[in-house]
């Protein structure tokens, strides 16, 4: 393993996680929070229900190094394309945008080729999650 | 079960511990001692064990019931009449986001999850639709609905009002659990309290109104979902299901009455034996509460009546067909347990709205083992067994022990509303996320028994319509030109001012919204200009 991993490997780092749209499923949301916590990151999570509006007006108010959008509803693609879209309009286009949740893998690669950062799915290991987002935001 | 396998072999060494997901110690052998009391009565006799009939499955089969919707009222439909015409013997109705959560189909918050993940019915027009050519006096119907449960429930009545089907004759169930939501699944819409007392109003009235009818079903299978164990999983929803007691019987209502129609709903998992068990303890533990601290003796209330759901997190991504054995398991278990109804999941509905073939599997697999197992054929088969009997005892203490630490944070609503059985369930949830990254739990084809280049691929891939979106728009949108929009704004005046009251029952005026052809976004906005909206407790 890379030394990126393991406690400290996000140190310094603040990280937004969001649960954009109606989905309700945030037990994902909540261990990728509780993670980064781990690996040393200072974690703001939105809770649920939040517009793309909201979430970027968050990012950019509090100056995050990445945002993480939790989405199980199938409704990836627009909501995504939402952030990225509001994020560039805000003068942020810059942060990172990475997405988790229930992603079909033929969904992923659109979601990569419109900007997204990194997809995870919850067959990945939290350490290599959090390896991958060490080595982006390195 | 799991174990620490030796590294490289596979093999699980004699000497090592083996314990049960909920964490429970198993005996390499339980005997009779062990077992202490391993005789658990009769069936259809006190605290129920066995189970609430006296002839089990050969009385009555349990309800095949699927979990299906999508899109709007006419494609839904179109998928129940194929799935009755195949042998499914209920309906089961999957709502769309923003039907759930109370947001009509042109509020920006909804425009990307329209029949996505459910069938959009945002006013009386589209339930018409759905049971167009089902005679709704003839099938029962279950809706996993919770925020907006009362307002379905009302124009369920409705559209039987439409189709002249008495409502007394009305069979089903709406989940209407809204404590759990607030826990695990996300769908909630007013704070806690009046919640509550929407709750109490829709099976109060369905009481009287469809006695048939469950007008609440206390969920676990959610919370489990999300990470909890399943000695958690039964706590947590008994403690629920107490607390709705409390509420109802604040509301004058009688207890006898109501405890009949109570209902409840679970998750199934891989373990065949603690989930059996799980069921067994859940049951007669519901039982001795009702009849220990309130004083229940009519046995029809002391039922302990469920339905359960195979699959969903415990299916696997990788190798995906492998999940047909799976849910076979899971529903054996279920059967095992003594459920009423059971939905098993397609192998594929982890990732996608299942196709008509992976949904048609999951249909058979019930009907395989209700028909070929011999399952069914004598009332708990595990009964008596040293170690089912000794696991059943071990996980109902397990669940007094849970059911206690709520009990002395502060009660189930005080717990939720402060966020700590949220975050209770979240620390849950990544240590089972690490136990499984570690290798502690085996799963077959995705952290052992994997091959180079497997194949993870799912087969055929369900694409919903893209124009179903721009459809539900449009029918939206023709609604509102052409009800009577002055019957309409009457109906939800007269709503809001008896929600502000706190008195009267909603659920007539909420009909008499629905006849009006309000929409449920309507009828949620004036509830909450009363009663505010849940502010979510996030802190970690």
């Amino acid at each position: 393993m890379s030394s990126v991993v393991g406690p400290g490997s996000l140190a310094g780092k603040r990280i937004l996680v969001a649960k954009p749209g109606l989905d309700g499923h945030d037990s994902g949301a909540k261990v990728i929070a509780l993670a980064l916590r781990d690996a040393g990151a200072e974690v703001i999570y939105t809770g649920l229900r939040k517009s793309p509006a909201f979430i970027v007006r968050v990012a950019a108010d509090e100056d995050v190094a990445a945002v993480g959008l939790s989405i199980l509803s199938g409704s990836h693609k627009e909501l995504a394309r939402e952030v990225l879209d509001g994020l560039v309009a805000a003068g942020v286009g810059d942060i990172p945008v990475f997405v988790g949740g229930a992603i079909p893998p033929e969904d992923a690669a659109g979601l990569l080729a419109a900007g997204v950062k990194g997809v995870f799915t919850n067959d990945m290991p939290l350490a290599q999650m959090i390896a991958e987002l060490a080595r982006a935001l390195a | 079960m799991s174990a620490v396998p030796k590294p490289g072999t596979g093999q699980t060494q004699p000497e090592t511990r083996v314990v049960t997901p909920a964490g429970i110690e198993v005996p390499v052998v339980v005997t009779r001692e062990m077992a202490g009391d391993a005789d658990p009565g009769l069936p259809a006799a006190y605290p129920f064990t066995r189970g609430i009939f006296a002839d089990g499955y050969r009385g009555r089969p349990w309800t095949i019931r699927q979990y299906s919707g999508f899109g709007s009222a006419e494609e839904s439909n179109r998928r129940y009449r194929f799935l009755l015409d195949q042998g499914q013997t209920g309906l089961s109705v999957a709502l769309d986001l923003p039907t759930q959560c109370g947001y009509d189909p042109d509020d920006p918050m909804a425009r990307p999850e329209i029949g996505k993940v459910g069938v959009s019915l945002f006013s009386l027009s589209e339930m018409e639709t759905l049971f167009a050519g089902i005679d709704m006096g003839a099938i029962s119907t279950s809706f996993t609905i919770n925020g907006t449960a009362a307002i379905i429930y009302a124009m369920y009545l409705a559209a039987a009002d439409k189709q002249g089907v008495p409502r007394e004759k009305l069979t089903g169930t709406i989940q209407n659990d809204i404590l759990k939501e607030y826990v695990a699944r996300g769908t909630w819409i007013f704070p806690v309290r009046p919640s509550l007392r929407l709750i109490a109003d829709s099976i109060l009235y369905s009481n009287e109104v469809s006695p048939r009818f469950n007008a609440i079903s206390i969920a676990g299978a959610h919370v489990r979902d999300a990470g909890c164990t399943a000695v958690e999983e039964m706590a947590y929803t008994l403690a629920n299901g107490l607390a709705y007691v409390d509420e109802l019987i604040r509301r004058g209502g009688d207890l006898t009455k109501f405890a009949r129609r109570l209902s409840f709903f679970f998750y199934v998992h891989m373990d065949l034996f603690e989930e059996a068990c799980k069921f067994r303890a859940g049951r007669r533990l519901w039982a001795k509460l009702l009849r220990e601290r309130y004083g229940v003796t009519d046995d029809k209330a002391l039922h302990f009546r469920f339905g359960v759901v195979c699959g969903g997190s415990s299916l696997v991504a990788a190798q995906p067909y492998n999940n047909i054995v799976r849910v076979a398991i899971e529903n054996m278990a279920a059967v095992l347990g003594g459920a009423q109804s059971i939905f098993t999941c397609a192998y594929d509905e982890a990732f996608q709205i299942p196709t008509e073939f992976s949904a048609e599997i999951a249909l058979r697999t019930q009907q395989i083992v209700q028909h070929e197992s011999g399952i069914a054929a004598t009332v708990d088969p595990l009964g008596g067994s040293y170690y089912v009997e000794w696991l059943t005892e071990r996980m109902e203490q397990g669940m007094l022990e849970v059911m206690g630490e709520i009990d002395a944070y502060g009660g189930v609503v005080k717990a939720i509303e402060d966020g700590w059985l949220q975050r209770r369930i979240a620390v849950r949830a990544k240590r089972k996320k690490e136990e499984t990254d570690r290798g502690e739990r085996i799963v077959v084809g995705q952290n052992q028994f994997r091959r180079e280049a497997q194949a993870d691929s799912y087969g055929e891939v369900f694409r919903l319509d893209p124009q179903i979106s721009a459809r539900v728009l449009a029918k939206h949108a023709e609604l509102k030109r052409v009800r009577d929009a002055a019957r309409v704004e009457r109906s939800l005046a007269a709503v809001e001012a008896a929600a502000a009251a706190d008195t009267r029952n909603l659920m007539p005026l909420l009909i008499e919204c629905c006849h009006a052809y309000a929409t449920v976004g309507e009828m949620v906005d004036r509830l909450k200009r009363c009663w505010g909206e849940f502010q979510e407790p996030v802190s970690l």
